[in-house]
């Protein structure tokens, strides 16, 4: 990190003191102190941290209430979910601010570094993976079953964004060709699992991070027409995508438990909630800790928490791109952009799924759901936001 | 806004004019193309500029999540609530409860009737572990007949729908209520209940689960019963049928028979006033009976009915116009083509045709057959039904098996009862036309509202009619059925015992042991045919195992039973009066029944 820090320091030029060694320990957190951790002090964002932070805590919580009864539903300790989620969020913590305090060259630097070893991993999945409820996702480390695709994800936006921002930067370098080959390659990847959810959602990310990159308005409606075709084709063609489909457009032709469920749960909540733990019907959702927590959140915590999470989504949303204001890295820009689209993305797919706005689609609710792929990559994607939303000297830009 | 639509620049190529790069000039081998300041602010402007408008967007999606929420939480509920029961709905809908009918007897005594009943499900997706083990430690409990390893597949089967048990009563329901699993609920169901129990168990049937007609009349009026108000009135009389299912019952047990049948037809009408079929089973029972207690002998089974057959063959011959007086020569046994025909303590000389019905000649009735010749005997087997499925309401009908082709040995065989199977219904419908003056009317299993308007066709003269009432009535005062005498009901029968086919030939020591009767011969109004499947010879039979050692004093006895209650009082006068001086004197009835009181 010493020759990181010292090939570029992040802010302040010319610079007053060499603030680097111990002589500089009694200035500590001053803004003469040029050390990472110094510099990261004074330019990261603490309103954006605030925000994530109090989203963890709400995880926290609805772990509290939704763990304890999926756990007695699988017949597990009853505090298995709980206990393994606060690892996960204080693994996660330390995972974000981690990734906050790197510089955009070593932010570019590491996701794609990150994205090759990940785009490895995911290459072994078929060959080591364990194969759970029908899809092979996860690679077993001892008691902890880890999926890399969910890393992706965020690695993938960062080499996206640097991509497309160097093809801006050099003529000559195809950087649109290249990231749609890498997105060829991953979602070729992802769908052989097989995780549709997952591939809609890096492809969305990309098309977004294209969009921003400056794609001509006639190739963005040919995009978004190709988006409705391929989703037109996967209703006609993938069976299970049909169902789904046909169950959210007609809710009286199949059965919808987990949906008639979810519905019960909003409606019990009301306004302020059933009270904590005084939820019912979360013990009859069988993805009351995952795919359905927002359910939990509305029936014991009511319509307030579920705005307010819904709200810190946007805000957080919100918050990065006005950082961002004034900035004149292509790829910091492409690159917050897709980071907040991953993040309101799978925050809304969930919501309005449980809300049967949308059909069902299972993916988890940022920093609130169960899991530690989940947690620990969103962990990754917001430390990513993190470090891009710090304060920059506009020559800081590579 | 305006960076938002602008275009990317074209790429210029190095050594354009003016294309020079800040950084100073650029030697034409430099592959690397920079684009300048303006160039460069470009794309980011656009960038912004584009990140602003999803912003934007994101906003909007938020909103509208946002907005459900408060549509659904606060200002909605009960809409929600509707989707949300959506699915309950559609079940319900799909499977609405099947009111049935009522079946009732002719004196309006019901047989069968729903109940309201509630049927235990799972829906195993909503049950916790734990709480899966603790309903299958405790519902095996409250229902014993419950299988253990069956419930423990069903409540892990994590469908959304699996019965545990139907039909429960209110005190079962709260004892499962009491239990508090979540996830075992309830439907409204309707149990048919059959207060008749095994006495009609083959006549009004059974219905299955789903509450719809699987057997007998409540599948052959599945249809009318379940869109009709109105009960279906049977013809049957329900006393009538209790005694004739006990006497048979008994009659099946003494005889250590393999089963039996019984019918009482009303000859004026064709109604059916009891049918009963042995073995039997019971309606309500869970799980399905055997298809042994299934089988409805009396309209299904169909058999060689032996020489109770000889009825049908007699009248056949009288009504083809041969002389109550000509002789037939039984001397010796009959041959054609390799077969012998011969007579159960045969006379060895020629018989009248009293004496072939009062000593069952086979060898009389197949003389007696092969003069009326094949064409006629076809005829008029035909003219009484007996050559088609048996007609009456039930879905199980049997068909008789005819000689195919009909050659001269089975018109002589068919004389006599073999050769040709029926069901017992068939023969007794058929012996109803006989003896009821002349008319074959099909059976029914439903009450004959107007018995004025009944239609029939005719079959034989009302004068052959009343001879054949004689000549029955003197098998019961001189020939083989003498024990189904019943004081002052003037039976008069004809018995029958059959050798049953085994395979292609007969069984040496398995018979079908029949009766067939009418009372009072007189006047006849009810015929009865009692049936035994493989009678043993038991002790006071003298090691017989014929009809009129078994099936002959049954019908008796079920007829000194039946007859109050049918309303046939009973007589005590000479015949003289429905039978002329002649036929008396030529068939050889006595004129005065024998002293003694109305019953057995």
């Amino acid at each position: 990190m010493s020759d990181l820090r010292s090939r570029t320091p992040a802010y302040g030029t010319p610079r007053f003191v060499s603030g680097s060694g111990p002589n500089a320990a009694p200035a500590m957190f001053t803004r003469l102190d040029t050390s990472v951790v110094s510099n990261w002090r004074w330019t990261i964002d603490w309103v954006l941290v605030t925000a994530m932070m109090v989203l963890v805590v709400f995880g926290f919580i609805l772990i509290l209430a939704a763990g304890p009864s999926a756990a007695r539903r699988i017949n597990v300790d009853t505090m298995h979910f709980v206990n393994r989620q606060i690892l996960f969020i204080l693994a996660a913590i330390v995972l974000m601010m981690g990734t906050s305090l790197l510089s955009l060259k070593w932010l570019r630097r590491m996701g794609a570094l990150g994205f090759l070893g990940v785009l490895g991993v995911l290459a072994l999945v078929p060959v080591l993976g364990s194969e759970i409820k029908g899809s092979t996702r996860w690679i077993s480390l001892g008691s902890f079953a880890l999926q890399p695709s969910e890393f992706a994800k965020p690695l993938f936006a960062i080499v996206c964004a640097w991509l497309f921002a160097a093809g801006k930067e050099y003529r000559r370098f195809p950087g649109d060709l290249v990231a749609l080959g890498l997105l060829g390659v991953l979602g070729g990847m992802l769908i052989l699992q097989p995780d549709f959810g997952m591939t809609m959602i890096v492809s969305a990310v990309f098309g977004v991070q294209f969009f921003l990159a400056g794609l001509s308005l006639f190739w963005v409606f040919c995009l978004v027409a190709a988006g409705c075709a391929g989703a037109y084709l996967a209703y006609l063609l993938i069976p299970h995508v049909n169902h789904r489909v046909n169950a959210f457009l007609d809710p009286a032709s199949t059965d919808q438990y987990q949906i008639t469920q979810s519905m019960r749960a909003f409606t019990e909540g009301g306004f302020l909630g059933r009270g904590p733990g005084e939820g019912r019907i979360k013990s009859l959702l069988p993805d009351a800790h995952t795919d359905f927590i927002y359910s939990v959140a509305g029936e014991e915590f009511g319509l307030l928490l579920c705005l307010l999470i819904a709200g810190l989504f946007l805000f957080i949303a919100l918050r990065a791109t006005w950082r961002l204001r004034g900035e004149r890295d292509l790829f910091a820009i492409l690159a917050t952009g897709g980071l907040i689209a991953l993040i309101s993305f799978q925050a809304l797919i969930n919501m309005a799924s449980s809300l049967s706005l949308i059909p069902t689609k299972g993916m988890t609710l940022p920093f609130i759901s169960y899991g530690g792929s989940s947690t620990l990559a969103t962990a990754l994607a917001m430390g990513m936001l993190l470090a891009l939303s710090r304060h920059r000297p506009h020559g800081d830009s590579p | 806004m305006n960076a938002f639509f602008r275009k990317r620049a074209r790429p210029r190529l190095v050594g354009q004019g003016g294309d020079r790069l800040p950084g100073g000039p650029v030697s034409p081998g430099d592959r690397r193309q920079l684009p300048g300041p303006e160039e460069r602010a470009r794309p980011v402007a656009v960038g912004h500029a584009r990140l602003r408008f999803m912003c934007l967007v994101l906003a909007t999606l938020f909103a509208v999540v946002s907005w459900r929420l408060v549509d659904i939480m606060i200002l909605a509920p009960e809409t929600a609530r509707g989707t949300a029961n959506a699915a309950m709905a559609r079940q319900m809908a799909e499977e609405p409860v099947r009111k049935r009918s009522d079946i009732v007897d002719r004196n309006g005594l019901v047989l069968a009737t729903d109940l309201p009943t509630v049927n235990l499900f799972a829906d195993t997706r909503g049950i916790p572990r734990p709480e899966i083990e603790r309903a299958i430690a405790a519902l095996p409990a409250l229902f014993p007949e419950l299988d253990p390893e069956k419930l423990r597949r069903d409540l892990y089967s994590q469908r959304a729908f699996v019965y545990i048990r139907h039909h429960l009563t209110p005190f079962e329901q709260k004892r499962v209520n009491d239990l508090g699993i979540p996830g075992l609920e309830f439907e409204t169901a309707e149990k048919r209940v059959y207060p008749g129990g095994r006495a009609l168990s083959h006549v009004v049937g059974t219905t299955n689960l789903d509450n719809r007609g699987s057997s007998g009349l409540e599948n052959y009026f599945d249809r009318w019963l379940t869109t009709s108000d109105e009960p279906l009135v049977l013809s049957i009389d329900l006393r009538v049928q209790h005694i004739t299912h006990r006497v048979l019952s008994e009659s099946v047990k003494h005889f250590r028979a393999q089963g039996g049948s019984a019918l009482v037809l009303d000859v004026a009408t064709g109604e059916v006033m009891a049918m009963v079929s042995l073995p039997d089973f019971e309606p309500e029972r869970n799980g399905s009976p055997a298809d042994k207690e299934r089988f409805n002998r009396a309209t299904l089974g169909v058999y060689e009915m032996g020489s109770v057959f000889k009825v049908v063959n007699t009248a056949m011959a009288l009504e083809s116009g041969i002389p109550l007086g000509s002789y037939f020569d039984a001397s010796a046994p009959l041959r054609i083509g390799g077969h012998s025909i011969s007579d159960y303590k045969g006379k060895n000389r020629p018989l009248s045709i009293p004496e072939i019905m009062m000593y069952s000649s086979n060898i009389g009735s197949a003389r007696m057959a092969s003069r009326v010749g094949t064409t006629y005997q076809r005829e008029f087997l035909r003219n009484l039904g007996l050559l088609e499925p048996v007609r009456i309401e039930l879905p199980e009908r049997g068909t008789p098996l005819v000689p195919n082709p009909w050659r001269e040995i089975s018109t002589l065989t068919v004389a006599f009862g073999h050769g040709l199977s029926i069901t017992p219904l068939h023969l007794a419908s058929a012996v109803s036309a006989v003896i009821n003056g002349g008319v074959f009317i099909p059976p029914t299993l439903l009450k004959v509202q107007d018995r004025q308007a009944v239609q029939g066709t005719r079959v034989i003269s009302e004068r052959n009619s009343v001879i054949m009432r004689a000549l029955m009535r003197l098998v019961v005062e001189a020939g083989s059925g003498k024990s189904a005498a019943v004081n002052g009901y003037y039976v008069g029968g004809k018995t029958g015992t059959a050798d049953k086919q085994v395979g292609r030939g007969y069984a040496r020591n398995s018979v079908l042991a029949s009766f067939v009767a009418g009372f009072p011969m007189t006047a006849p109004r009810y015929v009865v045919l009692f049936t035994l499947d493989d009678p043993q010879p038991v002790q006071g039979t003298w090691g017989y195992r014929t009809a009129g050692w078994n099936a002959a004093p049954s019908t008796g006895r079920l007829i000194a039973e039946i007859a109050p209650l049918l309303g046939v009082a009973p007589s005590y006068f000479s015949p003289s009066g429905f039978f002329d001086e002649s036929l008396i004197q030529e068939v050889g009835l006595k004129t005065l029944e024998p002293e003694g009181g109305p019953a057995r």
